[in-house]
């Protein structure tokens, strides 16, 4: 529900970590992984994106993302899983007091930019 | 907008009328630029998309601490009984404990209407007239924490957005996070809604003086919160009858009492 803030979050963390030049090169793809345990539908950000970089050095540029599993690991028997259904119960000792390894990511890991070729450059 | 009588100890914000602090908090300089392959360079970012919000929340955590206020985030889905349970908890806990409430919602002022009679001084944000933003955000509660007198307040609550998804996600400087779930909706609330009710400290099972009229299944729907998140306090109440509501007081005020 919130998508299209996150796609405007998105755009302006980029825009500020590019070049303050970037001559011939155009943004072509971003980078980003999403946690399953993220409150965001990667479908709505990705069509927020779409719109959010219209008129910004990141125009046409592609949303690559990344779904990172929810993986778990019990504070009591260090065992380590998947989480794939919404239990949060360890499967060997029954422990609740796990650590949430990965899942919540909402990070951006790169951006891709690539050289337009010119003849006349130089 | 619903035209009112806006009482003394009431304060109206629209959205809008936050500065964003993108600015001052764009404190992020262009990446490491490696040479991936001819043509194409990637530039490795590895930030946290909410990043800005995320420090605009610790900066708020500091100033409540400096203050020595016990700040609760309150939330659930639309009509769960957020406001009375607020409403009838406030007039227990008031006699005590000097409150103040932030309430959010989309549009209408109608909550901080109501809780304004409890006497405490209550700031109404609004994301949007029509149809504005789901949660609230730091620094939206920072410029509405900035209205209060916050030397003579002990405990602050919350009132988020009435949405069990969006609010989750975002940090807002709270010591606590309390989610309301009533008994007129699912049992399987938790496990639809997994990310609130593992980032939520206690739940409150609202509604209970309609069980008799309900095939709600209590036993299921406490079943699913553990699933969810083990060990979670759940405290039955009915705001209306103020039944269970002992218990839920008593964990609160240790609450407050342990920070302030």
């Amino acid at each position: 529900m919130h998508e299209m803030g996150i796609a405007l979050q998105i755009v302006e963390i980029a825009t500020a970590s590019l070049p303050a030049d970037l001559g011939n090169a155009r943004v072509a793809k971003l980078n980003l992984k999403i946690g399953k345990l993220a409150a965001v539908v990667p479908e709505s950000l990705r069509f927020c994106f779409e719109v959010a970089v219209k008129d910004t050095p990141l125009a046409g540029a592609k949303l690559a993302i990344e779904e990172m599993p929810v993986l778990a690991k019990c504070k009591d028997c260090n065992a380590q899983w998947t989480i794939d259904e919404p239990i949060f119960i360890c499967k060997t000792c029954q422990s609740g007091s796990l650590e949430i390894l990965s899942g919540r990511e909402l990070d951006i890991e790169s951006i891709e930019v690539v050289e337009e070729v010119k003849n006349d450059s130089g | 907008m619903i035209p009112g009588d806006p009482s003394k100890n009431k304060r109206y914000y629209h959205h809008k009328d936050f500065d964003k602090p993108h600015h001052s908090h764009s404190t992020n300089s262009p990446a490491d630029v490696s040479i991936q392959k001819s043509g194409t360079r990637e530039i490795k970012v590895i930030r946290r998309v909410l990043d800005v919000n995320d420090k605009m929340a610790e900066e708020n955590r500091e100033l409540f601490a400096e203050k020595g206020i016990f700040v609760l985030n309150l939330m659930s889905s639309p009509g769960s009984g957020k406001t009375t349970t607020l409403e009838k908890t406030l007039a227990q806990i008031m006699p005590e404990i000097k409150s103040a409430v932030i309430v959010g919602d989309i549009c209408t002022t109608h909550d901080a209407d109501r809780l304004a009679k409890t006497g405490a001084p209550v700031v109404q944000i609004n994301t949007d007239e029509f149809g504005g933003d789901c949660h609230l955000v730091a620094h939206v509660i920072e410029k509405a924490a900035r209205s209060l007198d916050l030397d003579d307040i002990d405990f602050l609550v919350i009132e988020n957005v009435g949405n069990l998804v969006c609010p989750a996600e975002f940090d807002i400087g709270e010591d606590s996070r309390v989610v309301v779930l009533s008994v007129t909706e699912g049992e399987d609330k938790p496990v639809k809604y997994p990310l609130m009710f593992r980032e939520c400290e206690a739940a409150l099972l609202n509604k209970i003086d309609l069980l008799p009229y309900l095939d709600f299944d209590k036993e299921k729907a406490v079943t699913y919160i553990h699933q969810v998140h083990p060990l979670m306090p759940v405290f039955e109440i009915s705001s209306k009858t103020e039944e269970g509501f002992g218990p839920w007081i008593e964990w609160l005020k240790n609450k407050i009492r342990e920070k302030v």
